[in-house]
């Protein structure tokens, strides 16, 4: 871990103030690696979003700091350091496949050709060549979400942030996602910070899962996950990638025993 | 294509149907003709309070005045002196009202302060702001469009604040991610966001300019618009009544095709869209 892209030095979030003041997270220290594929994993409310909106500087942390590339996460979000992506693909549903995927680029001075021929090169990444002239609405959920990461892509951020990206999906179509994500990461380079309620896909996926409790949000342990790269649909029949998967729900349960049962019925 | 032929015909067919009840309350209860006479009688089926639909139609081809050119003639004049009337009111209200609902949704202190003057407005009646905008800004072309703005901006406003607030608030991270500036934001987000919005307004817009600049033309003086031709037929309602309504028929005409004209811009600047695709 020489070179961290992503850098948490004791950061507090609290949300409200007062008696209605509410710890979404405490005391998070935390290193992401250059490359890395981090996935957030933990019950819902333990914070893993908020972690997320505070690496892209969508919300400031309440005590600590965070250092990105070396900068502040604000300085990172103006450098336009982050590709987001979030569990909805939020495509403009007036633009076209092609003009969704500009849509960044238009924010910076790059020449309409240019912009034309990266969102093109972006596309046939996620396999949507053919699809430029297509509205957003006449796509299939997951070719929409293929869109979304192309979009989130375009200007070579350094760091890609992915909310529950597959979370709406059906089984079929996040496996092939999977896959495909895995192979973009190979290809680009990105480090990619990735928050998911599923084991299997935080293991399939990371190179790093970072488990986390909830109420405060804390984490609990972060797991190297060692598993041979590139993986396959083979990794998934592999038994290290099973023991990787007991380790992570008994690491998850571990933290949840500690608390009452009460507060997990309602965290549920 | 065939759509808009469909609802040309069905224009058609709800025109004639009117014209027949018309026609049939007269057959009931109105005046009756040699060799029938009506079993209710009604005032208002009067040939005085209700003319005949051939009546009023023969209006149109008689002079409007001795001597003069075809009731036709004149009143299609009129119509497109208000309509010009109107269609600078509109101008004038959508650009104020989409300025105001931009201000709104950028200043949520302006918002606070000035939206219950922008409501308060409008409960104040036309009738008697209308005599003050001649005074202030003379008779003429530019008070009636002012007093028709006056009726337009107000559905511009509403609608335009809820739209441009309408995007997913995801999409407006999206843009933060991007550290998009204000007018990017505006430009690539609210705004294509509030278009179904506005144009939903601008329907509402289109048909109460024409309204504005017709009650517009009364304190004015102003004889040539549709306002004048209805005050004028109005006073003179006994000695021809199927003026009037002749009158009355032109304007709403008038009304109809600028928000067939809105319409057609609607669906030619939101094509490709989910809205417009099924509606």
């Amino acid at each position: 871990m020489s070179e961290a892209v992503v850098r948490f030095r004791a950061v507090d979030k609290v949300f409200g103030s007062g008696a209605d003041a509410t710890k979404a997270l405490d005391r998070i220290d935390l290193e992401i690696p250059k490359r890395a594929f981090v996935s957030l994993i933990g019950p819902s409310g333990c914070g893993k979003s908020t972690l997320l909106r505070l690496i892209g500087d969508l919300t400031r942390p309440s005590a600590g700091t965070i250092e990105v590339n070396g900068k502040s996460a604000h300085r990172a979000r103006l450098d336009r350091d982050y590709g987001m992506v979030f569990q909805s693909p939020v495509l403009f549903d007036w633009r076209t496949v092609m003009r969704n995927v500009e849509l960044p680029l238009e924010m910076s001075a790059i020449p309409k050709r240019a912009r034309a021929t990266r969102a093109q090169e972006m596309l046939a990444l996620v396999e949507l060549t053919g699809f430029e002239r297509r509205y957003p609405w006449q796509l299939s959920g997951g070719m929409q979400q293929r869109v979304a990461i192309a979009r989130a892509l375009s200007f070579e951020p350094a760091i890609l942030l992915m909310d529950e990206p597959f979370g709406a999906l059906d089984e079929i179509t996040r496996e092939r996602l999977n896959l495909e994500l895995l192979r973009i990461w190979q290809q680009t380079g990105t480090t990619i910070v990735f928050v998911t309620h599923s084991i299997p896909e935080a293991v399939f996926l990371s190179t790093h899962v970072a488990v986390m409790s909830a109420r405060p949000g804390r984490i609990l342990d972060v797991i190297a996950v060692d598993l041979p790269q590139p993986r396959n649909d083979l990794t998934r029949e592999d038994e290290r990638y099973f023991g990787f998967i007991t380790r992570v729900r008994e690491r998850l349960r571990g933290g949840d025993a500690a608390r009452p049962r009460a507060v997990e019925v309602a965290a549920s | 294509m065939f759509r808009g032929a469909r609802s040309v015909v069905t224009f058609v067919v709800v025109v004639i149907a009117l014209a027949a009840g018309w026609e049939l309350v007269k057959l009931l209860g109105g005046d009756g003709f040699p060799g029938w006479t009506p079993p209710f009688q009604w005032q208002i089926a009067s040939d005085l309070n209700m003319p005949h639909v051939w009546d009023i139609a023969a209006a149109f081809v008689e002079p409007a005045q001795r001597n003069g050119p075809p009731l036709g003639f004149v009143l299609a004049n009129a119509a497109v002196f208000t309509f010009r009337e109107a269609f600078g009111g509109f101008v004038f209200g959508a650009g104020l009202g989409l300025a105001l609902a931009i201000v709104f949704v950028h200043s949520p202190l302006l918002e606070r302060a000035l939206v219950p003057y922008v409501v308060a407005s409008q409960t104040v009646p036309i009738i008697a702001i209308a005599p003050m905008v001649v005074i202030w800004l003379q008779a003429g072309w530019l008070s009636v469009a002012v007093i028709s703005a006056y009726l337009t901006f107000f559905p511009v406003t509403i609608a335009g604040v809820r739209g441009l607030r309408s995007p997913d608030p995801r999409a407006m991270e999206l843009m933060r991610s991007y550290a998009a500036p204000t007018r990017d934001v505006l430009l690539k987000v609210r705004l294509p966001a509030a278009a179904p919005y506005l144009f939903a307004a601008f329907k509402i817009a289109a048909t109460a300019s024409v309204v504005g600049a017709i009650i517009g033309e009364l304190p004015s003086g102003i004889r040539e618009g549709l306002g004048g031709a209805i005050l004028n037929f109005n006073q003179f309602y006994v000695s021809g009544p199927p003026k009037l309504w002749a009158a009355i028929i032109v304007a709403a005409l008038v009304g109809i095709s600028f928000f067939a004209a809105v319409r057609v811009a609607e669906v030619v600047m939101l094509r490709g869209r989910v809205a417009v695709a099924e509606s």
